[in-house]
């Protein structure tokens, strides 16, 4: 058994495992990394990827249009951000709350509109997903290429999106109001910036990214939307964006590593080693704790994270 | 000068917080290349007036011209549209950010959807050139020192070309020969043709910078005099509203027995770097030690080493011969140290409880006020109100939350806990920042009180005068070392200002 693990078809199947299983997670963790450097923590990211896998489950199964589905996920994710800005930034209230408010109340809302459409079916209705596309020459390189370069389109636009959220948040003058929001708003509004609208737009762009990788889960990873569809990858998101110490390029590292964890305890299930899956499934989470403890101790948390901002009603 | 059209004009501004009237009907104007000196005790409306005028306050009265023109001013931005810039006394800087990212942030030049870090570089040179304002422009603000964090914020304002400039209380962190330099900074932006306005409470500097002096006193212009016309003493009275009471006598006393004595100490900042370098000092009995130095030379480090609060590499702590261990507060209870910590309202108190609990936070397990561990409330009422009584804190009772108390009274509940069981060891960190006169007299013959008791103290300030009104010995706190150390009466001004700027001897 140990030694089908060498074996090359293994190897290209893991890396492509690995590529797949990453997908969402770099979604959401991008997503969560626009958000958190603008200084709000939205923990609303595991319900929003749920309503983003319903939504675009859903949409693709009445218009057939995959794509359509992608994006109604994408706006779907808006929307939820938008009343985590309402309640978070503009009333100010507990990030933690808020955030885990709206994973209760998207969590709940998937299904019940999935049972509204599709009632309790004793086999679950399907899509035709996304089908990978093979990418021309890069994929024909040996071992590498296969597993590599053939891929869903939404997996390419994942690591696409790695270098633009970089450039966003280093480079442009959005990026620049974003992380001095998310660092000293006191000093974003001496400057004439607009803290909580840069805020709301800022969870907004995250709620976009949150939703795709809903989306990315029932309409590529798998064809179908079950309840536990998302399975905590809005949690490993968040562990992610400390791992990567709040860069997208390093988040993306680490949502990488989760990946690959996670397609080797498939393949090791695959195997048939006679231990309870269970514990199989087990490791990535195991190991992401343990990276986030290893890593987490030199991270530097954006310090206006967490704080609803006010123009204080008190002076000298 | 009064020919001329102001540049700003404020008409009875009036400025309410929830229980306080900050700003009652003020008139102010600023007429252009003036400095305008803004004098008031803390708490007097100084920074509620002018953050109105920059917008960041909302005024619920009066009116704002600008250059002759009505204006609203409802953000900040409104007011940096119009050429008003400000400074406030906590810089509104990023540290995790370059100095050129700190200066372009949302200003109006910056058009286009890409940063133009090289253009911007250029102008924040040509602009550090011009003023005299040094300043590395792509080193990030935590390596900077105060002095130059400061330039940013200046330089930050003339990036988005003002030409009215606000600085509260732009000396209060500055070592004195970076004062020298922002004054002569001012000067040059005065012959540029800008308009400053100079909030302080200092009056010797309000008369070697301004030309014409406002002072503020509980939120009215109580005064206004051409500086050439005036003079300290005036001031003082004009600023305090009585005659302003001689100067502290301390007694002479003969110090006793070593009490605390700290060797070695090297103790590392929250960055991981050494903000203590191998200090060594020792206070006697009888003895007020004075550690003078700007803030963030590494007194914070010391006095939390001291209080058990921060681990320390290397280095011992003891009194009376018995060595203290690291991370143990519970310990310096236990040996007699009076700790009043910088920070009253982080630190010393806990907002949310009543002044009673506050008053028996380090001493309610012991045996006066607790049996079978349960508080025994008689004894600990009796103990709150005696010392609510003893130490005049204005409250209306013991079970008074106490985050309703003004500073002052804050800071007798921290001095009535530390003070009530004599200890033989007193620090007191910044006892007096932010407090007004009355207080500050009352805890300065407090901790001479402690003295003549017999108490050692250790006193640390940024503030000269407190220094040299209550201390013996004066050392100077430099970059986490002593630079030097001298008796009250042999001590002057000159030397300890140049030991706070790193020079030696």
């Amino acid at each position: 058994m140990i030694r089908q693990i060498f074996e090359i078809s293994f190897i290209t199947g893991l890396l492509g495992a690995t590529m797949r299983m990453a997908t969402p997670i770099i979604f959401a963790t991008l997503g969560e990394i626009i958000t958190e450097r603008a200084g709000v923590l939205n923990l609303g990211i595991e319900g929003t990827m749920l309503m983003g896998a319903m939504t675009g489950f859903l949409v693709t199964m009445s218009t057939g249009s995959l794509w359509f589905g992608v994006l109604m996920a994408a706006v779907v994710g808006m929307l939820l951000a938008l009343l985590m800005a309402f309640l978070a930034v503009y009333l100010g209230l507990s990030q933690h709350v808020s955030g885990l408010g709206i994973t209760l109340f998207g969590t709940g809302l998937a299904m019940f509109i999935y049972r509204l459409h599709f009632g309790s079916p004793t086999v679950p209705p399907t899509v035709q997903p996304f089908k990978e596309v093979a990418i021309p020459l890069l994929s024909k390189i040996p071992i590498l290429g296969e597993g590599i370069f053939v891929q869903y389109s939404l997996t390419y636009i994942s690591w696409i999106m790695i270098p633009v959220v970089a450039i966003l948040l280093y480079k442009t003058h959005i990026g620049l109001k974003i992380r001095v929001v998310g660092e000293n708003p006191f000093a974003a509004d001496t400057v004439g910036v607009n803290v909580n609208l840069t805020r709301t737009l800022s969870l907004v762009a995250g709620g976009a990214f949150m939703g795709v990788g809903g989306a990315f889960l029932t309409l590529a990873h798998q064809n179908m939307f079950l309840i536990d569809v998302v399975g905590g990858r809005g949690w490993v998101s968040i562990a992610m964006v400390i791992f990567g110490n709040w860069d997208p390029l390093k988040g993306a590292l680490g949502a990488l590593l989760f990946g690959f964890l996670d397609g080797f305890q498939l393949r090791l299930q695959a195997l048939g080693f006679h231990i309870p899956f269970h514990l199989f499934l087990m490791i990535p989470y195991l190991l992401t704790i343990i990276a986030l403890i290893s890593v987490s101790r030199r991270a530097v948390i954006p310090a206006g994270l967490l704080k609803p901002y006010r123009r204080e009603e008190k002076g000298g | 000068m009064e020919e001329k059209t102001p540049v700003v004009e404020m008409r009875s501004i009036r400025k309410e917080f929830l229980d306080v009237v900050a700003n009652k009907d003020i008139d102010f104007k600023l007429y252009p290349g003036e400095v305008c000196a803004l004098l008031g005790e803390n708490g007097a409306g100084k920074t509620t007036l002018m953050n109105i005028l920059f917008g960041y306050y909302a005024n619920d009265g009066g009116e704002i011209f600008i250059r002759g023109e009505k204006v609203e001013l409802s953000s900040p931005k409104d007011a940096i549209l119009k050429g008003i810039g400000m400074i406030h006394q906590h810089f509104t800087l990023v540290p995790s950010q370059t100095v050129l990212e700190n200066i372009i942030i949302g200003a109006e030049s910056e058009k286009g959807f890409f940063l133009d870090l090289n253009r911007a570089r250029e102008r924040v040179l040509e602009l550090e050139d011009r003023f005299g304002l040094k300043v590395d422009p792509d080193a990030k603000v935590w390596t900077l020192s105060v002095g130059e964090q400061q330039r940013v914020e200046i330089l930050k304002a003339l990036y988005r070309e003002v030409d009215i400039l606000i600085m509260d209380e732009p000396t209060a962190v500055l070592a004195p020969k970076e004062v020298e330099d922002l004054f002569s900074t001012l000067k040059s932006l005065v012959a540029s043709g800008k308009s400053i306005v100079f909030i302080s409470h200092k009056l010797h500097e309000v008369i070697e910078i301004s030309d014409r002096i406002v002072v503020l006193r509980n939120g009215e212009v109580v005064a206004e005099r051409k500086t050439k016309d005036t003079n300290t003493k005036e001031l003082a009275n004009l600023m305090v509203g009585r005659e302003v009471l001689e100067r502290l006598k301390k007694k002479k006393a003969k110090v006793g027995e070593p009490v605390l004595r700290v060797e070695g100490l090297t103790v590392l900042n929250d960055k991981g770097l050494e903000a203590v370098k191998g200090i060594s000092l020792t206070v006697h009995e009888r003895e007020v030690v004075g550690i003078a130095g700007v803030s963030g030379n590494g007194q914070t480090e010391l006095v939390e080493a001291i209080f058990g609060i921060r681990d320390y590499v290397s280095g011992t702590i003891s009194v009376r011969e018995r060595s203290l261990k690291m991370g143990k507060p519970a310990e310096r209870v236990e040996v007699g140290i009076g700790r009043i910590p910088e920070d009253r309202i982080e630190t010393g108190l806990l907002m949310d409880l009543t002044i009673k609990e506050n008053l028996i936070l380090e001493n309610h397990t012991s045996p006066e006020f607790s049996r079978n561990g349960l508080l025994n409330h008689a004894r600990i009422n009796d103990f709150s109100d005696r010392l609510i009584r003893e130490f005049s804190i204005k409250a209306s009772g013991r079970e008074t939350i106490t985050k309703s108390l003004s500073g002052g009274n804050l800071q007798k509940v921290i001095l009535a806990r530390e003070l009530s069981g004599k200890p033989g060891v007193i620090i007191a960190s910044q006892p007096t920042r932010g407090l007004d006169v009355g207080a500050m007299e009352y805890i300065h013959n407090k901790i001479l009180e402690e003295k003549d008791r017999g108490a050692a103290v250790l006193l640390i300030s940024e503030d000269l005068d407190e220094i040299f009104d209550l201390s013996d010995r004066i050392i100077v706190m430099y970059e986490g070392r002593l630079m030097g150390e001298a008796s009250a009466e042999s001590a002057s001004r000159e030397k300890i200002g140049l030991w706070m700027s790193g020079v030696a001897k």
